[in-house]
């Protein structure tokens, strides 16, 4: 009985897995700009290797195979979000900076933002309220 | 379903290759070629080679692009045209991929049973490797007793090429550096937080891991040669993160100098205790009471020197590259000045 939940279980997330990294490869191939991209790609895989490992180890059973998929569930759980992060933080050192009208390029985007409605919430304003 | 991985595998490698050819951006010729080190490692996976996947995987997706994309950092990530170099270039690979294209066609084919490599030396490997060397890695009782001089051929083959880059990069030439000369003045220092902090609970457990590879290659996949590289990766990871100096203060350059020759002295010392006790060079027989366990002991002893060697000699390159890297930062801040100078 046991074995059939986790078998069901381990398919249900081995399939979401794989939906979850089909979707960020269509989003890095589909989505137009670099951070888009880059959310796409970073959120996704994050989270398919995630429910890969989780249900490679849900039929792993009690052995070392299961030992050896938390220790890399463990590294992915630090390495891939850091290298994301990384990556953004290398854009904003590069010609795609976001914020600060000294980029090139970027103008155009920022007009467009100016004179969408007010209503949306600039986030220099959330920052100084906690200042 | 092996047959669909493998030509998939096969496939992906050869889509790789030929983007690699074909791009103009080094550095994304760089990052294919990391994927390709990954792919060519899954595939020999797939072939049953662990040991090679694992260092394929060590070494052709892990530390093979950071070298890349430090030699990217020194010469620029345009690939300058070249249009008669091109051709000379297409015209030796078209001739050496056919050579080697008609050679398969004299090979065995793949897992046939008559097939030379299976008949000679590897039926005495398998059926009395357990009970010569004690050991059930049968690679590892190959590389590091049977093969132990083609083994120490390469460590010295690594020691070389460490010498070589050395010598080529200390040389000097006066291109210009396509990094910001303010990142380099900071010794490549990140003042990142998450960064840090990532690196400070990722190395440990790297390290960990090199131990681990290093001690129980004779139990499993692995040994001298992947356990270096991870050690190497180890300490760039603290160089890149916390800076150049940083990294000189746990391991100076003088010290990692010597530890490139201590490796393969460790090596060689060992094949002559063989020598001195009256036996061939590199006969483990004589470091312990029987000779099963004193194959033990020579194996742990001269993975230790091909795993201190290699980890060496990839922290050499690094410190190579930087310094370089420095320089070029250097002479550029030193034109800007005289720049100003003038104009001013």
């Amino acid at each position: 009985m046991t074995e059939t939940i986790l078998m069901l279980l381990s398919g249900l997330a081995l399939a979401l897995g794989c939906f979850f990294m089909l979707s960020g490869a269509i989003g890095l191939l589909r989505f137009p700009d670099f951070y888009t991209r880059m959310h796409a790609a970073g959120v996704t895989d994050t989270l398919a290797t995630f429910l890969i490992i989780g249900g490679l180890m849900l039929l792993a059973g009690w052995s070392l195979a299961l030992l050896k998929l938390g220790l890399i569930l463990l590294f992915i759980f630090f390495t891939s979000p850091a290298a994301s992060h990384a990556l953004a933080r290398a854009a904003q050192h590069s010609e795609w900076k976001l914020s600060g009208t000294e980029a090139r390029g970027e103008r155009d985007r920022e007009a467009k933002i100016l004179d969408a409605p007010a209503d949306v919430a600039e986030p220099d304003a959330l920052n100084t309220d906690k200042v | 379903m092996e047959l669909l991985l493998n030509i998939a595998l096969l496939a992906l490698l050869l889509i790789t290759a030929t983007a690699i050819a074909c791009t103009k951006d080094l550095f994304a010729a760089a990052m294919l070629a990391g994927i390709y080190g990954l792919l060519s490692a899954s595939f020999f996976m797939t072939m049953g080679a662990v040991d090679v996947a694992f260092t394929e995987a060590a070494v052709g997706a892990g530390i093979a692009p950071l070298l890349i994309l430090l030699t990217l950092a020194l010469c620029g990530r345009r690939q300058r045209p070249d249009r008669r170099r091109a051709a000379l270039a297409l015209a030796l690979v078209a001739i050496v991929g056919a050579l080697l294209l008609a050679a398969t066609l004299d090979m065995p084919a793949f897992g046939a049973v008559d097939a030379p490599a299976h008949r000679h030396v590897a039926p005495r490997y398998i059926t009395e490797s357990m009970a010569e060397i004690g050991i059930p890695n049968i690679v590892t009782s190959v590389l590091a007793s049977y093969r132990a001089f083609d083994t120490l051929g390469e460590v010295v083959v690594i020691f070389t090429a460490g010498l070589g880059v050395l010598a080529l990069l200390l040389g000097g030439g006066e291109s210009r550096s396509a990094v910001p000369s303010s990142v380099l003045q900071s010794g490549g220092q990140s003042r990142d937080l998450v960064l840090r902090v990532t690196a400070k609970i990722l190395i440990a457990p790297i390290m960990l891991y090199a131990l681990y590879v290093q001690f129980h290659g004779e139990y499993g996949p692995g040994g001298g040669f992947q356990a270096g590289v991870i050690f190497a990766v180890g300490f760039i990871l603290y160089g890149l993160v916390f800076g150049l100096d940083a990294l000189h203060r746990v391991a100076g350059h003088g010290l990692v100098q010597l530890l490139a020759a201590v490796g393969v002295l460790v090596y060689g010392s060992v094949g002559l205790l063989g020598l001195a006790s009256g036996r061939n060079f590199l006969d483990y027989g004589a470091l312990a009471g029987d000779a099963v366990s004193g194959q033990h002991v020579g194996i742990i002893a001269i993975e230790l020197g091909v795993g201190i060697t290699v980890a060496a000699v990839m922290i050499l390159v690094f410190y190579a590259f930087f310094a370089q890297l420095r320089r070029l930062g250097q002479l550029a801040v030193r034109d800007e000045e005289f720049a100003e100078g003038r104009a001013g």
